[in-house]
């Protein structure tokens, strides 16, 4: 159990960083861009992993890499649960890498130099904001986060894309400006930022003043895609489906509640949200979206906007849980951030996939194409049961925890939203599986051509559905390991 | 006493000589103009950094001109302060000397060149008189040398409209240099003296006159005009608009910091905080203004179609930014706008010089003209982006450091309302910097498709000579940023100054 200066966490955000430089430089050369993008994936993930085992022995990598402004330092601190999301985005990204190098080049897409080149910067700011040893440092990394996926929102740079693009920056700049009002606001509370387990603000001001941040933060972390809060996100949907799985798995919505756990557990605390009443406003806004967005998600025919919707319904389990102020409430929040992540790809690869081999996004389009691409239909089928909940796949351990923390924390209502919730995933979930698979094209004709994706991008898909069956079989390593430390360091079981 | 003592001095008689040199040889060969102008502003440079090392140091230099001690002689003083806005003002200075050669080339008239650096160097030189001298007088002659100066220049540019501008501009400039004229005069009535030091010490006796006030009052609103600070700008989107690009640059940056430093040393080191916190609370209704400004400049610059008229009305709302740090008062709030004079100069130099160069290879300003601009200039639109990035105060650049001090310090004076306002207007440099950027870049969806063949070199795009001080300070956006620390090892100091410490 100690700090440890180390040099790895900066040098995890610098590798991305120095690869996006070499990826404009060599942008005339595809193969050797691409391959930039690879290696440094690579050395990126295994730096990460490099770092594992410390974590896991309960030990915190940190280090400041400047003096900034009043109330921190630019400064890096890993500890367990930025671990999850360090993981979590690095190993996604190295998938969604060869992916995205396959989409790109089947689709023969424009701009791929400015498309890599943002990607890498994007990773660097996820990461950087999974390390953030204090609110200042995470700050600068989320609105980094915000502008270098703009280019790859509005990639396609049509009139819709363009919209798209406004309302994205619209809805993520505004937010960004609570944070900015929220991180101050606690600096001149407390005269720090840096994250405590267990939370730092008791006592620094009135439960009014501090409810006030609470909901600041909470806008301020927009990117978790909270209803009514979430309409940036089915519009971002007009991105290439690579942006689609980078915003929805890797780093973006995963960013916004991992912001929203960390202020929960590392400023806040668990005790000073049971004591402000905030778990009680948390479950509401997080109740409504999980229903409501699933709602929505029954309605849409476009595959990739169901999905959204369904993203933006899985992010609020994850507030849900920590709405609950319990242990298990908290684990199964953090353990549906990498749950949900694997899953989601997954599903996001697909229906990538089949834009790719067959031109297709509506459902009602896809009748029988399950025939032409079996793997892929298949891996589409595996993910979504596992977010609606079903075994054998990884999403049932968090939901087990979270209807635990349901139990425990005297909310059964609480229950019947994970229940109702479930239902309405299978209800827009399996339709999708048997219209891919069981039925039978009206035009026989137009699917002659279609077949499976090319490798690099059915591989993956394979991939993150495989993970989802392993965790579930082997759910301690290494994620609940990870958070069971994270866990009992915001409880003060172990002494921070 | 040896060479370096007397750098101050040098600091204004060499650059005057200089620019009689300028005229001399440019009558037997116009050709010899620009390396003298060169050498002078990068050598005022080198011996800016210098002075502010020493300052640093050592403490308060205090220059007497012909070793005449004040109150009879001028002197010329250097602190903190205004050894930090020095150095701000000749970097601007000699990266838009550079800038300037090939843009004057295509926008000037060749027989009005000579006189076109002739003018620019009394610009600077005026500039930099205001800047270091210590005797309100003084403080005017070199006012007026600097405000000809730029009547002129502004009307150098071969388009019609630049008379009428530089006309605006010479009628409001006259009725600021009126006023602050009335102004020292009531000064001078009240106290006998018009050295800045002993008008310190002197005027509280006199705190509760009417002539003060009144004094006050005349230089507030005649800086407030050269300021441009909302609603008194009228003068600067024709005059920033219509001057040739590199004028554009040297006035937005140089010449409106240097007022708004003349400001702050009146109110603060003049008037002292006492007088215009307690004696006549008048900070309350700046910041009020100032807010205004920052919403109304902004919203203005939307509303624009033209670019360099768009970062005109953006410079309106920037300087409420700096405005508000004199209406808070405070010492966070001060680091903030003394940062934000800087760091302000440096991007909106960068955004000008990017639209000089826009108008040296397009021959337009016009928004609408710039679709898809970023394939055949991607240097510029890079540093732009960068520029704008730190306009809009997204962190790390120098942008954001300045708007977070700035917040800090309203939040700590419990004005929430008005940092929210602060806020608000970062999120509306967003709309109008945005529009560039998504013109730039996202605009013409058909074009786009074969950037990965084009190969992009410095020829193609512009001359080294205009790209080169473009991306340096692009870049400086982002490292004085980074490196916000080492500012505010001149910046802190020069904050506790203006209220009275140290």
């Amino acid at each position: 159990m100690a700090d440890i200066t180390s040099l790895i966490p900066a040098i995890v955000i610098a590798i991305p960083l120095l690869a996006s430089v070499l990826i404009l430089a060599t942008g005339k050369y595809e193969n050797l861009r691409e391959g930039v993008t690879i290696t440094a994936t690579v050395a990126m993930l295994v730096s990460v992993l490099l770092m594992l085992p410390g974590v896991l022995a309960g030990n915190r990598f940190t280090v400041t890499l400047l003096p900034m402004v009043p109330g921190g330092d630019f400064a890096l601190k890993v500890d367990a649960f930025g671990m999850v999301f360090a993981l979590v985005a690095a190993s996604l990204f190295l998938l969604n890498s060869f992916y995205a190098i396959g989409y790109m080049r089947s689709l023969k897409e424009h701009a791929q130099t400015r498309f890599f080149f943002c990607l890498a910067v994007a990773i660097a700011a996820a990461i950087g904001i999974a390390f953030s040893a204090n609110l200042l440092t995470l700050f600068v990394f989320y609105e980094i986060l915000t502008i270098i996926t703009y280019p790859l929102v509005v990639h396609v740079e049509t009139p819709e894309a363009m919209k798209a693009g406004r309302k994205y920056l619209a809805y993520l700049f505004i937010g960004g400006i609570f944070l900015l009002a929220a991180v101050i606001l606690t600096y001149i509370l407390t005269g720090t930022t840096d994250f405590v387990a267990g939370g730092f603000l008791a006592g620094s001001g009135s439960d009014l003043i501090l409810q006030i941040l609470f909901i600041l933060f909470l806008v301020g972390f927009v990117k978790a895609a909270w209803m009514p809060l979430h309409g940036w996100l089915p519009a971002a949907m007009v991105a290439p489906t690579p942006v689609s799985a980078f915003l929805h798995a890797v780093a973006v919505v995963t960013a916004g509640v991992f912001g929203i756990v960390r202020i929960a557990g590392w400023v806040f605390g668990m005790d000073l949200m049971a004591t402000l009443s905030l778990g009680t406003l948390l479950a509401v806004i997080a109740s409504f979206t999980i229903i409501v967005a699933s709602l929505f998600a029954l309605a849409e025919d476009n595959l990739k906007r169901r999905l959204a919707y369904s993203t933006v319904s899985q992010l609020s389990y994850i507030l849900l849980g920590v709405s609950m102020l319990s242990i298990a409430g908290m684990t199964g929040a953090m353990a549906h951030i990498p749950i949900h992540a694997f899953l989601k790809i997954t599903l996001f690869f697909v229906a990538g996939a089949v834009i790719v081999s067959a031109g297709k996004e509506s459902i009602s389009e896809m009748k029988g194409i399950g025939r032409k691409m079996p793997v892929t239909a298949v891996m589409f089928a595996v993910a979504a049961i596992g977010i609606c909940g079903l075994p054998p796949l990884s999403g049932i351990i968090s939901k087990i925890y979270l209807a635990l923390g349901a139990v425990e924390g005297g909310v059964p209502i609480l229950l019947l939203v994970i229940i109702a919730s479930a239902v309405l995933n299978a209800a827009y979930f399996f339709p999708i599986i048997y219209t891919m698979l069981f039925e039978i094209s009206d035009d026989p004709a137009a699917l002659e051509l279609v077949s499976e994706p090319p490798l690099t991008m059915l591989v993956p898909i394979i991939l993150t559905a495989g993970i989802s069956v392993l965790i579930f079989f082997f759910p301690s390593m290494p994620f609940m390991d990870l958070i069971e430390i994270a866990i009992a360091e915001i409880t003060h079981q172990v002494m921070p | 006493m040896t060479i370096i003592n007397h750098i101050p001095v040098f600091l204004v008689a060499i650059p005057i000589l200089a620019s009689l040199l300028i005229l001399a040889t440019g009558w037997y060969d116009r050709r010899f103009c620009y390396p003298i102008a060169l050498i002078t502003i990068l050598s005022q440079f080198l011996a800016s950094l210098a002075i502010l090392l020493r300052v640093l140091d050592g403490g308060t230099i205090r220059y007497h001109l012909g070793s005449w001690a004040p109150p009879l002689g001028i002197e010329l003083v250097i602190d903190s302060f205004n050894g930090f806005i020095l150095v701000a003002i000749l970097l601007l200075a000699a990266a838009t000397i550079v800038y300037a050669r090939r843009s004057v080339e295509k926008e000037i008239a060749p027989d009005k060149i000579v006189s076109f650096y002739v003018l620019f160097q009394l610009l600077v030189t005026g500039l930099v008189g205001m800047t270091i001298t210590g005797d309100v007088f003084n403080l005017y002659v070199f006012l007026e040398i600097s405000s000809i100066a730029a009547y002129t220049l502004i009307a150098s540019s071969r388009k019609p409209h630049s008379y009428l501008a530089s006309f605006n501009y010479l009628i409001l400039g006259s009725i600021a240099a009126g006023f602050i004229l009335l102004g020292i005069g009531n000064l001078y009535v009240v106290t006998g003296t018009l050295n800045m030091a002993e008008l310190a010490t002197l005027l509280p006796a006199s705190y509760h006159l009417a002539t003060v006030h009144s004094a006050f009052l005349f230089l507030m609103i005649g800086f407030s005009i050269k300021v441009a600070f909302f609603p008194l700008h009228l003068w600067l989107p024709d005059a920033y608009a219509e001057s040739p690009s590199a004028v554009t640059v040297l006035i937005s940056t140089v010449m409106a910091k240097v007022s708004v430093y003349a400001l702050f040393r009146l109110l603060f080191t003049v008037f002292t905080t006492a007088y215009i916190i307690d004696s006549f609370p008048v900070t309350g209704f700046i910041l009020l203004m100032a807010t205004v400004a920052i919403v109304a400049g902004a919203v203005l610059a939307i509303a624009q179609e033209d670019l360099k008229r768009m970062l005109a009305y953006s410079s309106v709302s920037q300087i409420g930014y700096i405005m508000f740090a004199l209406g808070v008062a405070n010492e966070i709030a001060l680091e903030g706008g003394l940062l934000h004079i800087l760091g302000h100069a440096v991007m909106k130099g960068c955004l000008f010089m990017v639209a000089g160069l826009i108008i040296y290879r397009m021959g337009t300003s016009r928004l609408s003209d710039m679709k898809g601009l970023s394939k055949t200039m991607p240097i510029s639109c890079a540093a732009f982006a960068l520029a704008g990035a730190s306009m809009i105060g997204i962190p790390p650049t120098i942008g954001f450091m300045s708007k977070y001090y700035l917040v800090l310090g309203a939040f700590e004076a419990g004005l929430w309302p008005y940092a929210a306002v602060l806020l608000v207007g970062s999120l509306l440099a967003a709309i109008y910097i945005w529009r560039f950027i998504e013109i730039a870049y996202f605009g013409d969806p058909h074009g786009g498709h074969d950037e990965d063949h084009h190969t992009h070199t410095a020829e193609r795009e512009g001359p080294l000579s205009m790209l080169a001080p473009m991306v340096c300070l692009a870049i400086l956006c982002l490292l004085f940023g980074i490196f916000v620390e080492v500012l505010m090892g001149a910046v802190g100091p020069a904050a506790l100054l203006l209220l009275g410490g140290a």
